[in-house]
């Protein structure tokens, strides 16, 4: 019995520890928080490892190593692999869609090269041609800004986007719209924009 | 003033009360309770929406609904076509604040945009009422990417054969490329066949407990002894797919309600009841300019409510499922061309029984040829496609929104054309008006140079290739 009513003290004190701890962290969490900048690197960071893994652990070992499937632009008709550019822009796509459903959640996110294989992913913003620009000079290095877009104000993070594997520069090199054909593993190819709106 | 013209004066005010009185209730019953609001239509509506021109809040919603609430009503119906095929210019691809000096220019997150209803005279073909130009606001350097486009003019871009602003599919340049160099028509030509009665089992809304998939016989039929159905209704049961699996009287006339329960028998059940196992045809059919009124819940559309030449006889016939596919009957090869040719009347149908197509399908109902060789109406209007029938599961299923494959026309290419013809011959012949108003009697005469441009395209970057290494 003693035992038993000292397990019914205990577990009510952690329930009420957790709900005390919850309550407080959850008031909180308004009021924390981060720079645009930790929240792009972050972003970036989740993107870049997402992507990096389907190029080599899916991409890569099944076209390349296995030889079991293609990937293809066309991957629909071509019963093929889509390929891990496309696998970034489906997400961004995704993500903006869910983002404006979101009152709290607003940022966007895109593919970019000064050497695009569609002409539609050049950089287009004064500050997208400088950061794509910096990027591909300065290895290891991001670039960031602020901008004004449709009269809206926006950090803006660029990150190199590298020739992770073989077939990122092969693939690129043999694309019949590409403007440039000599990549080679872990050449800048283009760079991530990040952007977060900055209030009003 | 005399007291005659004082009482005129005080009679005609009476009168000018009672009629405004009277018309304000009017015009406030139609607005808020009537289903038919056609009076406040501000200009006639597209081919595309005229049928539920009645159903104006099947649009707006309500007098006070948002530009958000009407884009959703646009998407509410035009959505699973946006999406699959798959379509190339999404509206997520503008949503990205980098394309904010392009929105201004022109709002491609909006479908009015380019799609304003009531304005008929500034109207073009699909339905679009920006200048024939509108590609320029996005593809201004397309000269400098592509030379071979560099002498074109903007207003062509969508010409037929060249390119579709939703739905590129059969147009982007590797496809053009993989079908470089084709004949008129293929060596080995057929169409597709429907897969339901093979993958029944997949079926999951199939109510395979009540009626067990089998071979019914005259002894089995489950109608009332007291119902005094004819013996033709009888004889045509027994020779449809329905008797052949199990599909017996009461599954369709006496239907379970949503709570499961028996209903009690109707002698004319309504296309609800079709969805039982045909869920998808039917939502594909209020898809269409056929069925579309009763997806905003109007009574069927009418023969003679249709904009093209239709025939007399059948000007007040409904347009349901049993309208093509006769109840009891469902005999799928009438559905093919017999049901369209009893209402439609313009040249393009009078000239299909002289086509090359009709003879071809002649030959396939006298045996004479292999199954999914023949070319019926619905092979090219409401083409057997590969439909995604579940979140997990395709098959091949007749198209019933005959109006998928048309505005523009290259939508036939790929559910139709493709399997018979070469793409550039496709292309050709799909692009000449005259051709298809003679039901494809004869050869196209003109040319299309999308397949040519893609072969160019090919060899200056095979060039590029050879110089590179």
């Amino acid at each position: 019995m003693k035992y038993f009513r000292k397990t019914v003290v205990g577990m009510s004190a952690m329930v009420c520890m957790g709900v005390a701890g919850t309550t407080m962290a959850e008031s909180d969490f308004d009021k924390l928080s981060i720079s645009p900048k930790t929240m792009a690197d972050a972003l970036h960071l989740v993107m870049d490892s997402d992507r990096a893994i389907y190029t080599k652990k899916i991409v890569n070992r099944l076209v390349k190593k296995d030889k079991v499937i293609k990937a293809s632009e066309h991957f629909e008709d071509d019963k093929a692999l889509v390929l891990p550019a496309q696998m970034f822009r489906f997400g961004a796509e995704l993500v903006a869609k869910r983002a404006a459903k979101l009152d709290d959640v607003d940022f966007t996110y895109s593919l970019q090269s000064l050497w695009p294989i569609n002409k539609q992913n050049a950089p287009v913003t004064e500050t997208e041609k400088k950061g794509l620009k910096f990027v591909a000079e300065n290895k290891g290095k991001n670039f960031y800004a602020t901008e004004i877009l449709g009269g809206k104000k926006y950090f803006t993070g660029i990150y190199a986007d590298t020739a992770v594997a073989p077939v990122c520069a092969s693939c690129h090199n043999d694309h019949k719209d590409t403007p440039k054909r000599d990549f080679k593993i872990g050449d800048v190819m283009g760079g991530v924009v990040i952007r977060i709106p900055l209030g009003s | 003033m005399n007291k005659t013209s004082k009482k005129q004066r005080y009679a005609l005010i009476g009168v000018w009360i009672v009629f405004s009185i009277g018309l304000t209730a009017w015009l406030s019953d139609s607005m808020f309770n009537a289903q038919d609001k056609t009076v406040f239509l501000p200009g006639p509506l597209t081919s595309g929406h005229h049928q539920i021109g009645v159903a104006c809040d099947a649009c707006h919603i309500d007098s006070m609904a948002s530009d958000e609430m009407m884009q959703k009503a646009c998407i509410d119906c035009h959505g699973e076509d946006r999406k699959k095929p798959f379509d190339s210019h999404p509206v997520n691809k503008f949503t990205d604040p980098r394309n904010a000096d392009k929105l201004e220019k022109i709002n491609a997150t909006r479908c009015v945009t380019c799609h304003t209803e009531h304005q008929p005279d500034m109207t073009g073909e699909n339905g679009l009422t920006q200048p024939a130009d509108f590609c320029i606001h996005c593809h201004e350097g397309v000269g400098e990417e592509r030379p071979s486009h560099k002498e074109m003019e903007f207003n062509t871009c969508n010409s037929a054969g060249c390119h579709n602003f939703h739905n590129n599919r059969a147009l982007y340049t590797d496809f053009l490329v993989k079908h470089v160099d084709e004949p008129k028509v293929l060596p080995k030509r057929t169409l597709p066949q429907r897969e339901f009665a093979s993958l029944l089992d997949e079926v999951v809304e199939y109510p395979r407990q009540q009626y067990p998939v089998k071979q019914l016989a005259e002894a089995d039929i489950d109608a009332p002894v007291d119902n005094n159905f004819s013996q033709q209704i009888h004889d045509d049961w027994l020779q449809t797919a329905h008797a052949k699996s199990g599909v017996n009287c009461t599954a369709c006339h006496q239907a379970n309600s949503a709570e499961e329960e028996k209903l009690a028998w109707r002698d004319k059940p309504t296309q609800e009841v079709c969805t039982q196992c045909h869920r998808n045809e039917v939502k594909r059919f209020k898809k269409g300019k056929h069925g579309m009124r009763l997806a905003v819940d109007l009574p069927p559309m009418k023969v003679i409510d249709a904009q093209l030449p239709m025939k007399e006889a059948a000007a007040h016939d409904a347009l349901t499922c049993i309208s093509c596919h006769g109840a009891h009957r469902f005999d799928v090869q009438e559905a093919a061309v017999t049901a369209c040719l009893d209402c439609h009347d313009d040249k393009h149908s009078l000239a299909y029984q002289q086509s090359p197509h009709s003879v071809l399908w002649d030959k396939e109902l006298k045996g004479e040829a292999a199954p999914g060789s023949g070319v019926s109406c619905a092979s090219c209007h409401m083409p057997r496609i590969s439909f995604d029938v579940s979140e997990w599961s395709t098959r091949i299923m007749v198209d019933h929104n005959q109006s998928a494959t048309l505005s523009p026309n290259e939508k036939m290419i790929r559910p139709a054309c493709i399997h018979c013809h070469g793409l550039e011959f496709t292309l050709d012949s799909l692009a000449d008006k005259k051709l298809i108003e003679e039901n494809f009697k004869g050869q196209p005469s003109l040319h299309i140079q999308s397949v040519e441009l893609a072969k160019e395209d090919l060899i200056r970057a095979e060039q590029e290739r050879g110089d590179r290494n």
